[in-house]
């Protein structure tokens, strides 16, 4: 049971984002560390492995320059090597040229019976990235997964809906998407900090994988205008002392809902 | 090429077109030219209802037989805009099938996808959507370089949907074709898990919970009060991965996007995660142990103390309401 896991390097999230303001894309100039919805799928492929009793998890990733802190940590956590599509070309590339990108570092893996991606990254959400693979790849998918198992030459996932859960069977080699909170991410241990240092990590060019227009060239879009949106001013805030819940009750009475 | 031609992905539950694909369906008249709909299984029930919003033509895969939606739609689409009927601009809904669909259908046209959108535009030939960022502070408005088929993505409640008045919409067959290996996923069974009372993006009053309640057990205050107040019970991201509440309670920018008349946030922080699902509340009170919290700064009422202490008094003073 081979599984190819792709992780984003993202600014930290608990820092405010900026724009660069030369270009109106996310500034990520700044250290990298492993996506928190990333951890999830590498802890997932981990357990699956296991469960299948042999195989290993490698990762994809792709960044504007050769970070590789996010990847460490995800190899010090149990994967055994990484491909990592490191190019400035790439800055600016839209969605689809994401895909187009790691879907490519798949196959210069030779594949997997398994490719798990997060449902959406935290930095960028355009959230279209793992299903696009999945076309380029030509392989069937289930998105929003939230408990999976290998059955066979078949998974079975539940899969999350606005309502409630699916159960959905799908054949092998497939792509999910999984949720965040679907299993709790391993902390690194000293020895796999250690050992991670020294696991390979492959780094190509977007070039490399035959892949052009890449970067603002290949991108359908364009950013026309930013502006900042009208604001909604704070109102009054207290501390409570002991009294706080008579403000509450009166501003419902005042609005006539209670 | 003006816009001429715009379909928009449609859902069906139960019969009826769903809420946002009334809206989409009334911004989409509001940019001139031909509305079609596109939705998955069977057309005809549906086809009085996406006439009156605006639909003129509605086409309908049929059963997809278990087939998960997402390559299912995107192949049929596919085949008919390959079969000459193509649009200049699709619209679909930001949720898990629209993102399926559009996501696989970028792939088969080879054109990009713009998501998370609140607007649309259409000036002569260039078409441009708004998108909110870092928590709905900053708008960015991107324009589509390219021919068609430009594919865009809306938030829910981004348009008001409004009726046309327009007759039924004319129901053309549009089967999905062989879908080879990536038709290997099939459903084989659905289960709800949403509680009882009103919907939460529906519910006039929505009272949502988080970290701040310190454990899964106190949960239940947050869903006291929503009941007391006939409301909706929610959460936020943290409590749903912490596995407190089902996901289908989370409100945020991966969850619902709820606009109640009264949003009452308990021990939430907010996360630009959490706003961007919540803001556009017509009030919105705060209670939160710290007084720094970003959440303080969109409230109309904040008290900055202990949600387990301010929430019993609430609950019993509104006992004999």
């Amino acid at each position: 049971m081979n599984v190819i896991v792709c992780v984003k390097q993202i600014p930290d999230p608990a820092l405010p984002g900026a724009l660069d303001p030369a270009t109106n894309t996310l500034k990520r100039d700044g250290k990298l560390i492993l996506d928190e919805s990333d951890s999830y799928g590498v802890e997932m492929a981990l357990q699956l492995v296991d469960a299948a009793g042999g195989g290993e998890v490698s990762l994809v990733s792709m960044a504007p320059n050769g970070e590789v802190s996010g990847m460490r940590t995800a190899l010090a956590m149990g994967a055994a090597k990484g491909v990592l599509v490191s190019d400035p070309a790439l800055q600016g590339s839209d969605a689809l040229t994401t895909a187009k990108v790691l879907a490519a570092a798949v196959q210069r893996l030779g594949g997997a019976d398994l490719v798990i991606a997060a449902t959406e990254s935290s930095d960028g959400y355009t959230g279209t990235v793992p299903e696009q693979m999945a076309e380029l790849l030509g392989l069937p998918s289930v998105t929003f997964a939230k408990k999976v198992a290998v059955e066979g030459s078949s998974v079975k996932v539940q899969r999350q809906t606005e309502a409630g859960y699916d159960e959905v069977t799908c054949s092998l080699p497939a792509l999910l998407s999984v949720t965040a909170g679907v299993v709790e991410p391993r902390y690194p241990s000293f020895k796999g900090i250690m050992a991670a240092k020294s696991k390979p990590i492959e780094e190509v060019k977007a070039a490399d994988l035959g892949i052009s227009p890449v970067g603002w060239a290949g991108a359908g879009q364009q950013i026309t205008s930013v502006a900042q949106a009208e604001a909604r001013a704070a109102g009054e805030v207290i501390e409570d002392d002991g009294e706080g819940f008579t403000k509450i009750v009166a501003f419902l009475e005042n609005l006539k809902v209670i | 090429m003006a816009v001429n031609n715009i379909w928009v992905f449609a859902q069906v539950s139960n019969g009826a077109p769903t809420t946002g694909t009334l809206e989409l369906l009334t911004k989409a008249r509001s940019l001139g030219g031909t509305v079609s709909a596109f939705m998955a299984g069977d057309g005809a029930a549906a086809a009085a209802a996406l006439g009156s919003y605006g639909a003129a033509k509605v086409y309908a895969t049929g059963d997809l037989g278990g087939k998960l939606p997402g390559v299912a739609v995107a192949s049929a689409m596919k085949a008919v805009i390959d079969g000459g009927d193509s649009p200049d601009v699709i619209l679909f809904p930001q949720n898990y099938e629209g993102r399926d669909v559009v996501s696989r259908l970028s792939v088969k046209l080879d054109r990009t996808v713009l998501t998370n959108n609140v607007e649309i535009a259409v000036s002569g030939d260039s078409v441009s959507v708004t998108t909110p960022i870092f928590g709905g502070n900053t708008l960015v408005t991107t324009t589509f370089t390219g021919s068609g088929p430009h594919l865009a993505v809306f938030r829910p409640k981004s348009f008001a949907a409004e009726a046309s008045g327009g007759g039924e919409a004319a129901v053309v067959a549009a089967p999905v074709p062989d879908l080879g290996a990536t038709g290997g996923a099939t459903m084989t069974a659905s289960h709800v898990e949403e509680s009882t009372g009103p919907k939460l993006d529906e519910a006039d009053i929505v009272v949502s919970g988080g970290r701040g309640l310190g454990d899964a057990g106190n949960y239940g205050l947050v869903e006291t009060l929503a009941k007391q107040l006939k409301g909706a019970a929610g959460a936020s991201r943290a409590i749903v991965d912490a596995g407190w509440v089902p996901y289908s309670m989370q409100v945020g920018q991966t969850g619902k996007v709820v606009k109640p008349n009264v949003y009452i946030a308990v021990g939430i922080s907010g996360a630009t995660q959490h706003m961007v699902g919540m803001k556009g509340s017509k009030h919105i009170i705060a209670i939160n142990k710290d007084k720094e919290a970003p959440i303080f700064g969109i409230a109309d009422l904040g008290i900055v103390g202990d949600a387990l202490k301010v929430m019993p008094k609430i609950i019993e003073a509104l006992q004999g309401k």
